[in-house]
């Protein structure tokens, strides 16, 4: 996995060109919006993989990380005029910290047990924010206007900043996983996903290393969530909080293989587009149809492709050879 | 004061009661295939609505759609099993995991689709009114649907424990392998446990609609409390599952009572999350 043959890098550097090339193409708001979307979807996804992927802790909460974030920065910055960016990294700290303290309880926990605790964990953190007066409860806070510049993170006139900034994210996300993958913990991590006892034998704590998976994970979702709210510049429980979105982190990730560096971009690039193409569409008539389709793409792919579309690729590649 | 106290903890039992039933189907198929069908409640939802429908198209009245939530929930269960749980038995663990989040996710925004998602009631049913203890107020529907919930739980522990066919299904829950080399036939065993777990939320749905609004999202707040239940009570077990469920019962109620009304799922969450850190395999579990 460490060793990249020269056409991959090739490929990697062809992709990324693309990408930054595409707003200087495609002019349009509206497919700006959608690969926004789809890097932070993919950013999620990435992160996600990191617990999910390699060490089996298969997260149904990642929106509590994501709300951490964007709650945080946008709070430091209506109330104490801290810049956003500053609120990025107290957001990404905040969320690291609370995954740490609910792992420290979870970490003992397997498959299911996990998947549900993590479930439970998130609906608190989402019942809490839809009563807390302070910031907002159900009604949910809009964002000081600030005259827009890098430094200010917010950009009124045009969206191309901001697709600029998560594909930063985006590589840098991928770049941090690639190397906790290649490195000792991305070995300790899938021995323990492989066998908690042997791991466990080796002498690999078990808690610690999954407890800074958690952690890592948190601080990029987090991000992710103060680029949100930076992007969209309103927020309310029901749109950083709710189950839908750690849902979909998961999928974005299981769609294009789980447990591979580059599965859940393929998972997002797929995923995000349909989804927001689809609600387009059908407009507000066809509320709905569009989470129907996803939930036919869910069955058949767990049912039939449950290596994702990665694992198809790579089968394909290797047939190719 | 002390009054009101007993009126929660009576609400808090006749809800328990019903979650128990809930959980009892959740657990059966979490026992024997280690799969969480995450559909559970979108089960129930859909169970409500198969009620409301029969009441509004032909006045037929909740009490008497039992027979018919529970025949087709049961085929509901025999075809997801069929068509797709039993694909994901060998593959890998979050295929097994997510298969089922599909299914919800799909059947919750069907319904939006199909009924809007606002809420209906079923307006007349034939058993409405309270009776009064003293100061104790009990509703009639929600008394019926508990003692219900209960009969249905002992009678499905009295087949699981006498029955040749329950035995051979806590036989699976206890060793799949040995139970095949006993002459088990563990396939039919996973088809008839998940037919009658979502059987038993067919039940609870009927019994639910006789009382509680029916919406499309009903099943999301009743499928993650189920969950709770379910993990609570411990893996698999049906006894832990209905000890477990007048237990959440009875602590969202008094938690709804002596903190927030808001915070009483957030209070049956934190809950549950204190006891699996003190107790990772649940109260009954092994």
């Amino acid at each position: 996995m460490g060793k990249f043959t020269p056409r991959q890098i090739a490929l990697y550097v062809v992709v990324l060109v693309a990408l930054i090339a595409f707003p200087l193409v495609v002019k349009g708001t509206f497919p700006t919006h959608v690969m926004i979307m789809f890097f932070m979807f993919a950013m999620m996804g990435v992160a996600w993989n990191l617990l999910g992927g390699y060490a089996a802790m298969f997260s149904f909460g990642q929106a509590a990380f994501f709300g951490i974030g964007a709650y945080t920065s946008t709070i430091l910055l209506m109330n104490y005029h801290v810049n956003p960016w500053i609120g990025l990294v107290v957001g990404g700290i905040l969320a690291a910290l609370t995954g740490a303290a609910i792992g420290i309880p979870c970490s003992n926990l397997r498959g299911h047990y996990f998947a549900i605790a993590s479930i439970a964990f998130a609906e608190i953190v989402r019942i809490c924010f839809n009563n807390w007066k302070f910031v907002g409860a159900a009604e949910g806070l809009s964002l000081p206007l600030l005259p827009e510049s890098l430094g200010n993170f917010m950009f009124h006139s045009t969206k191309v900043p901001y697709y600029y900034i998560m594909l930063a994210f985006l590589v840098l996300s991928i770049f941090i996983c690639w190397y906790i993958t290649v490195n000792r913990g991305g070995f300790y991590l899938r021995a323990i996903k492989e066998s908690h006892e042997l791991a466990k034998g080796m002498g690999i704590s078990f808690v610690r290393y999954r407890l800074y998976a958690i952690m890592v994970s948190a601080f990029l979702t987090a991000m992710a969530g103060t680029f949100y709210a930076q992007y969209i510049l309103y927020l309310d429980p029901e749109s950083v909080l709710i189950l839908p979105i750690s849902v979909q982190v998961v999928l974005v990730a299981m769609l294009g293989g789980a447990g591979t560096i580059m599965g859940p971009v393929i998972g997002a690039v797929i995923l995000i587009p349909l989804s927001e193409y689809t609600r387009v569409w059908l407009g507000t008539k066809g509320t709905g149809v569009d989470m129907m389709l996803y939930g036919v793409l869910i069955m058949l792919i767990s049912a039939y492709q449950p290596k994702g579309v990665w694992g198809l690729l790579t089968a394909i590649g290797k047939r190719a050879k | 004061m002390s009054e009101q106290l007993i009126q929660q903890l009576v609400n808090g039992l006749l809800i328990g009661f019903l979650y128990s039933l809930i959980a009892i189907g959740l657990t059966m198929i979490w026992g024997v295939m280690n799969i969480i069908n995450f559909a559970h409640g979108d089960f129930l939802m859909l169970s409500m609505f198969i009620s409301f429908w029969l009441y509004t198209l032909y006045g037929l009245d909740p009490i008497f759609s039992i027979p018919v939530c529970t025949g087709l929930l049961f085929l509901l269960g025999l075809l997801i099993y069929k068509y797709l749980v039993s694909k994901v038995m060998t593959g890998p663990a979050l295929a097994q995991l997510v298969v089922t989040f599909g299914v919800s996710i799909f059947i919750a925004n069907a319904a939006v689709l199909l009924w809007t998602p606002d809420f209906k009631m079923i307006e007349k049913p034939l058993l409405t009114g309270t009776w009064s203890f003293g100061t104790i107020q009990l509703s009639i529907p929600k008394v019926v649907a508990s003692a219900g919930s209960v009969l249905v739980s002992l009678a499905l522990f009295l087949f699981l424990r006498k029955s040749k066919t329950g035995k051979a299904i806590l036989a699976t829950e206890m060793n799949r392998n040995s139970a095949l080399l006993m002459g088990v036939n563990t396939d039919r065993v996973n088809a008839l446990s998940f037919a009658i777990g979502s059987a038993l939320v067919g039940i609870a749905g009927a019994f639910l609609s006789m009382y509680y609004y029916i919406y499309p999202g009903v099943g999301g707040t009743f499928g993650l409390i189920s969950f709770c239940i379910v993990a609570l009570g411990g893996f698999g077990s049906i006894e832990g599952a209905f000890i477990a469920g007048i237990l959440i019962g009875i602590v969202q109620t008094l938690g709804g009572y002596f903190f927030d009304p808001a915070y009483k799922y957030a209070i049956v969450f934190a809950l549950y999350l204190v006891t699996v850190w003190i107790r990772p395999q649940g109260l009954l579990g092994w």
